[in-house]
């Protein structure tokens, strides 16, 4: 039975109902390899989606062509009212600069310090931003996740969770209306996961942004996730709550749960 | 029908490195201008290779001189050392180790830099950021390349024949002003422009490799140290070719 099996009631009533992501018919193959067949989901403002699937899914895929930095074969990817296809590049930096996107790698520039890496989104989309601004926001946003200290260390002098939260602190500078996270709490320790999952909730609740965390970490889908998708067969299979979808009698959704 | 996968392999290469250069002129007219980052390369790639290239040259110089002594003692033409030494360095020998030397230390550098970049996710963020990493990475670099290389050809041609002076005076006495006199008498604009004018194109050669193999980059850690290895082969093997056909060109122009 493969189908969006919708389970349980999604805490609609604390979200908006202005989407702010609409994918349809999301179609990606790599030569005769299809990824993505006939991917469709819908989030709005203020929610935050986990997208389950095993290793080699297509979940980063997904989360690549909604940021534009692949292109889908067919099929329609809707962010913030914009049709990311029909995007020229000019335009699609105008939307990148309200969706913040953190790596799965972190993708911190080895060459520059930690000052460097926050400011350098702010400077290429906020051109016209003073030095006195941004000394403030990189401040800000370096104190959300606690790590003020190391604003002129290097990345390579950080440990993996430390450059994790910097990661986020590069993408929450921005202030984006919509955080798209790659595998948050892949190739950290329990504990240190667990911190991140904190810190992605703490700034859910204070910037109220929206989230769609790509995950196969069951801590972070249990936790971060107001609802969860299940990309399976490059479909979205199974749609709900955690606690429904746990109940979900498909051994393919059960599978997940085990 | 092309069988060999090898040259398939090649083709497909010239291709993609065609289709790279093409990409970089298409892209470097075009605003937004990095000129900030530009500088910044020009520095990392000129002025930290100053020290190897001056060293080198200096040496190359120095040991040209030596060696070649005792033959010119034997056919009594000592004192034309300056002559030969300075011909030798402008026309071919100064230009071509200067790039090979450079291809070394700035081509493996910016493969294995923009390589880790690519693994790493580096240059998707760059992207996510607002930024044309193209532009930002690989034009900046390749034209910084293009720029700097003449610039140390120059000086690295200076240095050497100043190594020759050195050992001219180890064992006879000839005057700073005399061995200058000498080496500039003897050259004419044929020696100097074309050997000028092919250092921009080895420049080029290795900024446009480098930025190709690194950009290209894949299979993680092992295809980093591959990307930094192949763009010191492939660029001085292109420093040679482009070497050959500056000559074939010099000549058709009546140059030489």
């Amino acid at each position: 039975m493969i189908a969006d099996i919708k389970q349980g009631a999604v805490k609609e009533n604390i979200f908006s109902d202005e989407k702010i992501l609409v994918i349809k018919h999301l179609y990606k193959a790599f030569g005769n390899y299809q990824v993505l067949i006939d991917f469709n989901l819908e989030v709005s403002k203020g929610e935050s989606v986990v997208v389950l699937g095993k290793s080699g899914s297509g979940k980063s895929v997904l989360i690549k062509c909604i940021i534009g930095l692949l292109k889908p074969d067919s099929g329609t990817i809707e962010m913030l009212g914009e049709n990311i296809g029909d995007l020229d590049n000019e335009e699609l930096d105008k939307i990148r600069a309200k969706a913040g996107f953190l790596f799965q790698s972190n993708a911190l520039y080895d060459s520059m310090t930690v000052r460097e890496n926050l400011e350098f989104p702010l400077r290429r989309h906020w051109i016209e931003v003073s030095q006195n601004e941004i000394d403030l926001m990189v401040t800000e946003a370096l104190e959300d996740v606690g790590l003020v200290h190391t604003i002129d260390m290097m990345p390579a002098a950080l440990s993996g969770g430390m450059r994790k939260r910097i990661a986020l602190a590069r993408t929450l500078i921005l202030k984006p209306d919509i955080i798209l996270y790659d595998e948050p709490t892949t190739g950290l320790d329990p504990m240190t996961g667990k911190e991140i999952i904190d810190l992605m909730m703490g700034i859910k609740k204070k910037y109220n942004t929206t989230s769609l965390i790509i995950s196969h970490d069951m801590n972070c889908v249990k936790h971060a996730g107001d609802r969860v998708v299940i990309l399976l067969e490059g479909r979205c299979y199974a749609d709900g709550t955690y606690e429904a979808l746990k109940q979900h009698p498909d051994l393919k959704v059960k599978q997940f749960f085990e | 029908m092309i069988q060999s996968p090898a040259i398939k392999i090649f083709l497909n290469e010239v291709g993609e490195l065609s289709r790279f250069t093409g990409r970089f002129f298409n892209q470097c007219f075009k605003p937004r201008y990095e000129f900030k980052e530009f500088i910044r390369q020009c520095f990392v790639i000129g002025y930290r290779s100053l020290p190897l290239v001056a060293l080198t040259a200096f040496i190359l110089g120095l040991v040209l001189t030596m060696q070649l002594r005792p033959s010119m003692v034997d056919y009594g033409v000592e004192s034309q050392i300056p002559v030969i030494v300075g011909i030798a360095i402008i026309r071919e020998i100064g230009p071509v180790i200067t790039a090979l030397i450079f291809a070394g230390k700035i081509g493996s550098s910016i493969g294995a830099e923009l390589g880790s970049m690519k693994v790493t996710e580096q240059i998707d963020a760059m992207e996510v950021s607002g930024t044309n990493p193209f532009k930002y990475l690989a034009v900046t670099r390749i034209i910084a390349a293009t720029v700097m290389l003449p610039v140390l050809v120059i000086l690295g041609n200076a240095i050497s024949l100043y190594g020759s002076y050195l050992g001219v005076n180890m064992q006879s006495t000839t005057s700073f002003s005399l061995f200058w006199t000498q080496v500039f008498d003897s050259l004419s604009f044929s020696d100097v422009v074309p050997s000028f004018v092919k250092s921009f194109f080895f420049g080029f050669a290795v900024g446009i490799i480098g930025c190709y193999k690194g950009y290209n980059s894949n299979k993680g850690t092992e295809g980093v140290g591959h990307s930094a290895n192949s763009a010191v082969v492939v660029s001085s093997v292109m420093i040679f070719i482009i070497d050959l056909l500056a000559v074939q060109v010099t000549q058709a122009l009546g140059l030489n």
